[in-house]
């Protein structure tokens, strides 16, 4: 392991251990629970639901996975025309967010979508978030 | 002097209401035989359409329709007689609260699907997208495919409208609102006499428990309307 390495993982402990000490990670969580319940229930359910063949789920999608590297621009920019959801083809308008979420905001989102109602999924960076908005021109690098 | 009477009647109304609701609420199972009965709705009740003027004692009823349904039938009052049905106002592209009111009324139109009592009608409140193709993609998507049994009905945008505010489901064009309009969510529970029995908040799990409960009662009633008019 490099001396640069090294160092990094030493600062990432350093920043988990104050953000635990802080409690900075709980309300985040709720943070995130909120801005789920705001944006997104109403459609896709509060369980990640869906809503039979008009809104696909959350919970447990197939397309969190196969458009992982997608996902934060879709939530910034909304989507529209046909998608397939656990082999069921949508066909809704999903607009973008009704105000406006900050980067940090939509890795928090994910990341509640990513760790709830049973789902398993590899959890975002803040870094990667943005990284994701700049490839569609919609980074606020907030 | 208007001022002091209103109030008083107000009051005396809410507790004769609350009389009325709750009595027979406590008696149900001692004497099956009696009727309970829902309120009527109407004028009387404060709604934000209504002009302050004082109460009136006629019930309020929905006036002739004439609409279009997801297979092309044509729907008015005629299609509902002698039924009860539940209604509600929506649009397919509506990004806000439909779905969530359309999943609220799906619950409600499973629990009654097999009852031929029982109908259901959703008017799309934007008629320039949502065509009759539109309607019944939405229909199916949301898995109802008996057009006779849930209507997912259009019509020209003023009698839309206009109909919603005589179901006392407000629902009015606003471009501030995401879709460009807004609306109150309700669903409104129609007696054979076309009168209205209920308004439940479609976004409220509890309220639609309410009117769960409220259509036995009315089915009831109108069973034993049926009865002594035969």
């Amino acid at each position: 392991m490099s001396w640069g390495r090294r160092l990094g993982v030493l600062a990432g402990a350093g920043l988990a251990v104050g953000l635990g000490a802080s409690g900075c990670f709980t309300e985040r969580q709720n943070e995130s629970a909120k801005i789920y319940a705001t944006h997104c229930a109403n459609c896709h359910g509060t369980q990640g639901e869906g809503l039979q063949r008009l809104i696909p789920p959350l919970a447990g999608s197939d397309y969190l996975v196969k458009n992982r590297l997608a996902l934060a621009c879709l939530i910034r920019k909304g989507v529209q025309g046909p998608l397939t959801v656990n082999g069921v083809e949508f066909n809704q308008v999903m607009p973008p967010a009704d105000s406006h979420l900050t980067d940090s905001q939509i890795t928090n989102l994910l990341n509640f979508i990513q760790t709830s109602w049973g789902n398993q999924g590899e959890v975002f960076t803040i870094r990667e978030v943005s990284e994701q908005l700049q490839g569609c021109g919609a980074s606020d690098g907030e | 002097m208007m001022s002091t009477f209103l109030p008083r009647a107000l009051r005396l109304g809410l507790f004769a209401l609350s009389t009325t609701l709750l009595l027979p609420a406590c008696s149900l199972d001692s004497k099956p035989a009696d009727t309970e009965r829902l309120p009527f709705l109407g004028e009387r009740e404060v709604k934000p359409h209504a002009d302050g003027s004082p109460a009136d004692t006629v019930y309020a009823t929905i006036p002739d329709f004439r609409l279009t349904d997801q297979d092309r039938q044509v729907i008015t009052n005629q299609t509902f007689a002698g039924k009860v049905y539940v209604t509600d106002f929506f649009f397919a592209t509506c990004p806000s609260i439909c779905p969530k009111m359309q999943s609220e009324l799906l619950r409600v139109y499973t629990k009654f699907k097999d009852d031929p009592r029982v109908l259901f009608l959703s008017h799309t409140i934007d008629p320039a997208h949502d065509s009759i193709p539109v309607l019944r993609d939405y229909a199916q998507r949301l898995g109802i495919q008996d057009a006779s049994r849930w209507h997912f009905a259009t019509a020209s945008h003023d009698s839309i409208f206009s109909l919603a505010r005589a179901y006392m489901t407000a629902a009015q064009v606003d471009k501030g609102v995401p879709g460009g309009f807004a609306h109150s969510g309700a669903f409104a529970l129609i007696d054979p006499q076309r009168r209205i029995r209920g308004v439940y908040d479609g976004m409220n799990p509890l309220e639609v428990q309410r009117l769960l409960d409220d259509l036995p009662v009315l089915l009831k009633e109108v069973e034993a309307d049926q009865k002594a008019a035969k």
